[in-house]
């Protein structure tokens, strides 16, 4: 017989955790004691239950394996749903163990007491409240079975008090059914069948995946797949680096801030071949404006929901990406000939690419994008990007070149900022060896900044890009444009310090101010300091925007150009 | 708008019943009527939800519904053939002339006087929606003290069996 904390404990092990984020607290006492008691489950003490839930996120992005957060009960609780709403946007697995008050005070407004089920339940794929000690162990098993199949999604495990002090049993299953939980995996073949047919007859095709082939590990499959067929690929926000961005047969991301050749090849092809992509608003704009072509569509995905969603789809295919790729790749094996207009649809792509539409003026301030071009050759294009939320965002994605899945690690769903620096623990947690950069700005930066001190503790050498230019800018971007340029709150007067500030927390500060200065100041953050955290304040063009637009509303081409202003 | 009525075979835990209710308010559906109880085996539930919508909408709702972890089956009754009924007991006034008027009424829509005091009657009547509603604009909507209604629930004609 063990303590219930004690299963707690023996369950992460057997799912093979290395690692948990978390902040101890009241309710969760008996569980720090049972942690305490072993090394094989190492625990990183977060400053803020958010950045615990964000860097167990960022340490399943960034790898194959589960992400586990540990947290008290009450206000340990609500820090945390931010980073739930987050990974539950994302389809990110991970499992979130909070502690509660003992069950007999339930109900009770007892001290730190909330109904976590009832918060959390929106934003969880699912969650349990443990009633009795010997259901603790199979709850858990439940909750990573649940997290890391079919769509992926965030699940909470809440865990009174005295659950934890209880003795029982242990005894971990090694399999688990569920007769209300039967993800498909294998798509229908039928359906796949008729999916080959189209993409023969296809005159102007696209690939367009999303998130879906990251978190399925697809990525080779995909790769294999687009070079036989020799279709255009383009790759939404969560999908880069899905499939490699160098690759000549890459257009682009496409959507709001997509480049101009993306969006006019999806916009006007005649088949889509949509794979782990939700078609959202930040993708094809205005429904209305993009059903005015006619197309078909292919959809594979492994949530029949997301099918059929917002844009009538003509093939559905509910399964596993990487095993339906491999079924398609195996019908095209039987003699698939791509139609020879396709060579048409590419002189037509290239036309579109020579607007080069992510091109931008040098200033006398460094451009954002520059520090991006540089930040890609200095780290070789082999670094783990992780972002917050806003230009800087946008501008990392359209200038660094991901060539491989996982690398690049930001909150597309949700849009939450402040996930930068907690991501990037993660990510060194899932990978001790990677280059990390955490591209942010100065606001952005602010809303999770006291985790230089957990960096510190734990010595994770992040790289910070911040790039400041003292406005909340993709705030500003919009009042400029929509708002005769009122800018209702966007800036941000009495910045930290931000140099002084990384060294306080005993880390290195850097300040670049000048063009010439953006490549020497990364080489040596990331050579001289490759073991330290540096946080590197670039001050930006104050009036930078991204480009291409589209408008909120508005259609898919009809994207406002850099060149047009 | 089509008016559909969903049946949901879903695990019998506590919180199940707030995770539909939940999707349905988080995504903008509506809840005309829904009734859940245990079902045989008492480790399940049944729950019948009278909605309406577009067929667009209403394969996105059986579709999330289906995405809940404790749903184990979900099925559109009026896709085919089916029965449905509500049950309602109505509180109504009795006195003086009204009484026998009353008795009367309740005979011809084939409802049932189960509570009888000097100056009320509860009646309890069962039948389509439809026929509910009849029976209350049938009645001097003065005369109606008090009504309760379950809801509908239904089930498949025939060999359409929702079953585990």
């Amino acid at each position: 017989m063990i303590s219930g904390a004690e299963i707690v404990i023996r369950c992460l092990q057997e799912e093979k955790v290395d690692c948990v984020f978390g902040y101890p607290g009241g309710s969760v006492l008996h569980i720090y004691d049972a942690l305490f008691k072993q090394d094989q489950v190492k625990h990183i003490l977060v400053r803020h239950e958010q950045a615990a839930v964000h860097a167990a996120d960022a340490y399943s992005r960034s790898s194959q394996r589960v992400g586990v957060a540990l947290v008290t009960s009450g206000p340990g609780v609500t820090n945390t749903v931010t980073g739930i709403a987050t990974a539950y946007m994302d389809s990110i697995p991970m499992v979130v163990l909070t502690g509660q008050v003992p069950s007999f005070y339930i109900g009770q407004d007892a001290f730190q007491e909330c109904d976590t089920v009832g918060i959390t339940r929106p934003c969880v794929k699912h969650n349990f409240l443990v009633k009795d000690v010997k259901d603790l162990a199979i709850t858990i098993k439940k909750a990573f079975h649940i997290a890391s199949t079919g769509r992926p999604g965030p699940v909470v495990v809440d865990i009174p008090k005295d659950i934890t002090a209880q003795m029982c049993e242990f005894d971990y299953p090694k399999t688990i059914q569920m007769r209300s939980y039967n993800p498909v995996v294998k798509g229908h073949l039928g359906q796949i069948k008729k999916a080959v047919q189209i993409l023969q007859e296809a005159k102007r095709p696209i690939i367009y995946t999303g998130g879906g082939v990251i978190l399925s590990d697809a990525a080779e499959q995909l790769t294999k797949l687009a070079h036989k067929l020799n279709f255009p690929v383009t790759n939404t926000l969560m999908g880069l680096g899905g499939y490699p961005a160098t690759d000549k047969q890459f257009v682009g991301m496409l959507g709001m801030h997509g480049t101009f050749e993306a969006n006019n090849a999806m916009h006007y092809a005649d088949v889509i071949l949509a794979i782990g992509a939700r078609f959202d608003d930040r993708v094809i704009g205005n429904p209305e404006h993009f059903s005015e072509e006619k197309r078909r569509v292919i959809h594979i995905d492994i949530d029949p929901s997301s099918i059929s969603k917002r844009v009538k789809v003509d093939v559905p295919i509910v399964g596993n990406v990487p095993d339906v790729l491999e079924e398609i790749m195996k019908l095209m094996d039987g003699g698939f000939k791509t139609d020879p207009d396709v060579a048409n649809w590419w002189k037509q792509i290239d036309a579109w690419r020579g607007r080069d539409s992510l091109r931008y003026k040098q200033s006398e301030h460094i451009m954002p994008q520059y520090v991006m071009e540089k930040l890609y050759e200095v780290t070789g294009g082999n670094a783990f990007v992780t972002s917050d939320v806003g230009q800087h965002q946008m501008f990392a994605a359209q200038y660094y070149k991901f060539d491989k899945p996982r690398r690049w690690i930001n909150s597309g769903g949700l849009g939450t900022m402040g996930v930068g620096l907690p991501y990037g623990m993660g990510v060194l947690m899932a990978n001790p060896d990677a280059q990390v950069a955490c591209v942010t700005g100065e606001g952005s930066i602010q809303m999770c900044i006291q985790e230089l001190s957990t960096c510190k503790q734990y010595g994770f050498p992040i790289k910070i890009i911040n790039l400041n230019n003292g406005m909340l800018g993709m705030v500003r971007q919009w009042q400029e444009m929509f708002y005769s340029k009122r800018y209702s709150q966007s800036y941000v007067t009495s910045l930290p310090d931000f140099v002084k500030l990384a060294e306080a927390y005993g880390h290195v500060g850097m300040k670049i101010e000048k063009p010439e200065d953006v490549e020497p100041a990364l080489r040596k953050a990331f050579t001289e300091h490759k073991n330290d955290l540096v946080f590197m304040d670039f001050i930006i063009d104050p009036v930078a925007n991204v480009f291409p637009m589209v408008a909120a509303g508005k259609g898919l081409t009809e994207m406002i150009l850099a060149e047009d202003l | 708008m089509q008016r559909h009525i969903i049946s949901i075979l879903i695990e019998n835990e506590s919180g199940a019943l707030s995770r539909v209710a939940g999707l349905f308010s988080a995504r903008g559906y509506n809840i005309e009527s829904l009734t859940v109880a245990p079902t045989e085996d008492p480790s399940l539930s049944r729950m019948t939800i009278l909605t309406s919508g577009s067929d667009e909408v209403l394969e996105q709702i059986t579709k999330q519904l289906n995405k809940l972890v404790d749903v184990v089956k979900v099925v559109d009754l009026s896709e085919a053939a089916h029965v449905e009924r509500e049950l309602m007991l109505i509180k109504v006034r009795a006195t003086g002339k009204d009484r026998e008027e009353m008795k009367r009424m309740a005979d011809i829509f084939r409802g049932r006087i189960i509570d009888v005091t000097e100056s009320t009657f509860v009646i309890e009547l069962t039948g389509a929606s439809a026929k509910l509603d009849s029976f209350i604009s049938a009645l001097d909507a003065g005369l109606i003290l008090e009504t309760v209604r379950t809801g509908v629930c239904g089930i498949g004609r025939g060999d359409r069996i929702l079953k585990v």
